[in-house]
């Protein structure tokens, strides 16, 4: 550990001490949960101050009736399927996207939004059907490529989309008073789009502190430090450490892209329900590229396996090792829920960071004092 | 997945750059960052910059990310 890295956990000793209750934080994003495992910085913490995941992952949100729709779809001889990677191996009723591109269909992997719009161009005779994941950082990319495939007059893209939005999910999360939450680790780069402006209304209808901070854990630890000095003024605002990358107001063309193609939506996040206004439709005037108008898609139901505690993962509800699948039935190489599949799940995180047999006492229902 | 990558812009014309990744060079759309220039500093994520940054918030984050192996820069599509 550094000098600085150090210094800062002694100050949130302090800052905690001070706070005198026990405090339970929540990160929004998968990176910064990654980080925070990675670091031992949960280890580290203060005993009063505890850090949980929140719904900040997004292949872990998707919802299960999206994945089943994009398979149907990649069953068409008439549809390739472009994705990123981490949607993959997320399990749907019958199966995953990697199993029916073994089993015949077309779906091809991208690491750029890009990179659907060249499959739609060097297949003219087929449709490519982009499965959208991702929060504000990444939505504006996919609003990108819908304006370039409208410009070049482009018509076999289609967009099957999953994007949401992260503040929506937050103040549900507060509303909904499952878990006791002190205050939000904000994400970086999400932020880098909305701005810091955007979480005021967390703050301002359920008083909590809001802290923007980028993922090493250096400013994981500074983050943290800015909370639980809030908790201990009760005086909750948005703060951003992030300083010299994220601002206010946020990239001013990133949103316009935003406005231009999508307008919100309610939409379904796994562990959380429909949530209004979280999702990023297409624009009418974009329909012709909405792959739901396009192939008359009837979403239906999420059907995922009940012993999967996933949804109550992603809300903070519980650890990971207190649902029966973890580490036996589920595991990385062998995933059943979607916080084992990605990266930056927090199942995947504890399976591969956390020490055997470790265990937190769960300040969940109302476990704070 | 919302993780941005830091990069050095070494070519910009119309909208498209290359960004220097620690010696790995991608094409990237630029279309949410239209007044970076050749030499800046940028955050990429998924092929597009979305924020101009300091050279010396770009080489910590580096460091860290060459530290923990969080980042893998891949080839991109075009």
């Amino acid at each position: 550990m550094n000098a600085k890295a150090t210094s800062l956990l002694d100050e949130l000793r302090r800052a905690s001490d001070q706070a005198g209750r026990r405090v339970q934080l929540m990160e929004v994003c998968g990176t910064h949960t990654v980080s925070a495992f990675r670091s031992g910085i949960r280890s580290l913490l203060p005993e009063n101050v505890r850090l949980v995941s929140g719904p900040g992952c997004p292949v872990c949100v998707t919802a299960q009736r999206h994945i089943d729709a994009v398979i149907e779809l990649a069953a068409r001889d008439d549809v390739l399927v472009a994705t990123y990677g981490d949607m993959m191996r997320v399990p749907g009723r019958r199966g995953s996207l990697e199993q029916a591109r073994a089993a015949g269909a077309r779906v091809h992997v991208i690491n750029s939004a890009r990179g659907a719009l060249r499959l739609a161009r060097e297949h003219p005779r087929e449709t490519v059907v982009f499965l959208a994941v991702g929060f504000e950082t990444t939505a504006p990319a996919t609003a990108a490529i819908v304006l370039e495939a409208e410009r070049s007059e482009l018509t076999n893209l289609s967009v099957l989309s999953c994007h949401k939005v992260v503040v929506p999910a937050m103040l549900a999360l507060l509303a909904a008073g499952d878990v006791a939450i002190d205050g939000f680790l904000c994400p970086s780069h999400v932020t880098v789009i909305i701005g810091w402006d955007a979480y005021r209304p967390v703050v301002r209808q359920f008083h909590k502190p809001c802290v923007v901070a980028d993922f090493e854990p250096n400013q994981i630890l500074r983050g943290l430090l800015h909370l639980v000095r809030q908790i201990g003024t009760s005086r909750p605002r948005v703060e951003n450490v992030y300083q010299g990358v994220v601002n206010g107001h946020g990239n001013p063309f990133a949103l316009a892209l935003l406005q231009r193609v999508f307008v919100p939506g309610d939409t379904t996040w796994r562990g959380l329900g429909a949530i209004p206004a979280s999702g990023l439709e297409l624009a009418s005037g974009f329909r012709r590229y909405d792959a739901v108008w396009r192939f008359g898609l009837s979403l239906g139901e999420d059907h995922d396996n009940p012993c999967c505690r996933c949804g109550d993962v992603i809300k903070g509800n519980i650890d990971p090792d207190a649902c029966p699948l973890f580490g036996s039935a589920c595991t990385p190489l062998t995933p059943i829920g979607p916080c084992m599949v990605s990266s930056e799940g927090t199942c995947a995180a504890w399976f591969k960071y956390r020490p055997p047999g470790e265990r937190e006492v769960s300040l969940a229902q109302g476990g704070v004092s | 997945m919302c993780l941005a990558v830091p990069g050095r812009v070494v070519e910009s014309h119309g909208g498209e750059a290359v960004v220097d990744f620690h010696g790995n060079r991608l094409q990237i759309c630029g279309v949410m960052t239209p007044d970076v220039a050749t030499g800046d500093w940028v955050l990429v994520h998924a092929g597009y910059s979305i924020t101009r940054v300091s050279e010396r918030d770009a080489l910590a984050t580096w460091d860290y990310l060459a530290q923990s192996g969080i980042a893998a820069i891949e080839e991109q599509d075009p």
